[in-house]
């Protein structure tokens, strides 16, 4: 819901990103992480960042969205495992004691400048 | 040519929230952010809530709202200083960020304040997403809602301290599943204290307030 606030986001550090030496260059690809338990559908964000990023220095960049699964560490038996159903107890042991280690990303990784 | 940029994308909140955090340390105020879909009593569980803790806690709360200054008014009512945010000033959003919480601060007198109630916006989705410097966030499902919630959301109930299930004065006129409802809860945060309450009677508010108090003296003392 809030993917247009998260699109202007990308836009205003992916626009802050481009050395100051290189003042014609346009961006022409932002490389997002977006773990799959964040609250952000690509989709829309997609299609926010593509508004967004008219009369930027961004104007008709590409999103690229790497999804990243949730991934989930047990604290007693120490097995990992992907998380694909939102059950977040260990599949080896039952523990309840668990950390989810990845999954929440929402990180540029790089922006692709001409 | 690719330039590494390697930021958080909310990177400005979290730093906000940071100094949020650092604020209310310094203050010793213990802030709560309570969330839940529209409708699921929030404002009137906290009404009632405020009413028994204010007498031993100095409370007071930030109510966020696109609209209406409505649960501002309710709340109002139990005598804790209340800070309305109309977040259609800030874009019509659907969650509370950490900046919007530093500008409410400004109008409370933090150093007569244990415990800061922030209302967020009704929505499961959202403010889940964004830190904005709280202790403890408890999340207010009632059960009128589908029992399912807590699997279709998990990211809220997966960031919260505890869940409230309220208006249980309603179960004898419903096929809510209390135990489903537990079990979805507990398999998306095992451990996570669950609080059985109807805002309307009072029913269950003993262990709901006992533990919010022990946690507000822990930072307060």
């Amino acid at each position: 819901m809030h993917e247009m606030g998260i699109a202007m986001q990308i836009i205003e550090i992916a626009a802050a990103s481009i050395p100051a030496e290189m003042k014609d260059a346009v961006v022409k690809k932002v490389n997002i992480k977006v773990g799959k338990l964040s609250a952000v559908v690509p989709s829309s964000l997609r299609f926010c960042f593509e508004i967004a990023a008219k009369d930027t220095r961004l104007s008709g960049a590409e999103l690229d969205i790497e999804e990243i699964p949730v991934r989930a560490r047990c604290r007693e038996c120490r097995g990992e495992w992907t998380i694909h159903d939102p059950v977040f107890t260990c599949i080896t042991c039952g523990s309840g004691s668990i950390d989810v280690i990845s999954g929440r990303e929402l990180d540029i990784a790089s922006i692709e400048v001409q | 040519m690719e330039i590494k940029v390697v930021r958080k994308v909310l990177d400005v909140n979290a730093k906000m929230a940071e100094q949020n955090r650092k604020l209310f340390a310094e203050k010793k105020v213990f802030v709560l952010n309570v969330m839940s879909s529209p409708g699921s009593g929030k404002t009137t569980t906290l009404q009632k809530s405020l009413t028994r803790l204010m007498p031993d806690l100095k409370c007071a709360v930030i109510v966020g709202d696109i609209c209406t200054t409505n649960d501002a008014d309710r709340l109002a009512v139990s005598g804790a200083p209340v800070v309305q945010i109309n977040t259609d000033e800030f874009g019509g959003d659907c969650h509370l960020a950490a900046h919007v919480i530093e500008k409410a601060a400004l109008d409370l007198d933090l150093d007569n304040i244990d415990l800061l109630i922030v209302e967020n916006v009704g929505n499961l989705v959202c403010p889940a997403e964004f830190d904005i410097g709280e202790d403890a966030r408890t999340v207010v499902l009632s059960v009128t809602e589908g029992e399912d919630k807590p699997v279709k959301y998990p990211l809220m109930f997966r960031e919260c301290d505890s869940a409230i299930l309220n208006k249980i004065d309603l179960l004898p006129y419903l096929d809510f599943d209390m135990d489903l409802v537990r079990k979805y809860i507990r398999e998306v945060h095992p451990g996570m204290p669950i609080f059985e309450i109807s805002a309307k009677t009072g029913e269950g508010f003993d262990p709901w307030l006992d533990w919010l108090k022990s946690l507000v003296l822990k930072k307060i003392r």
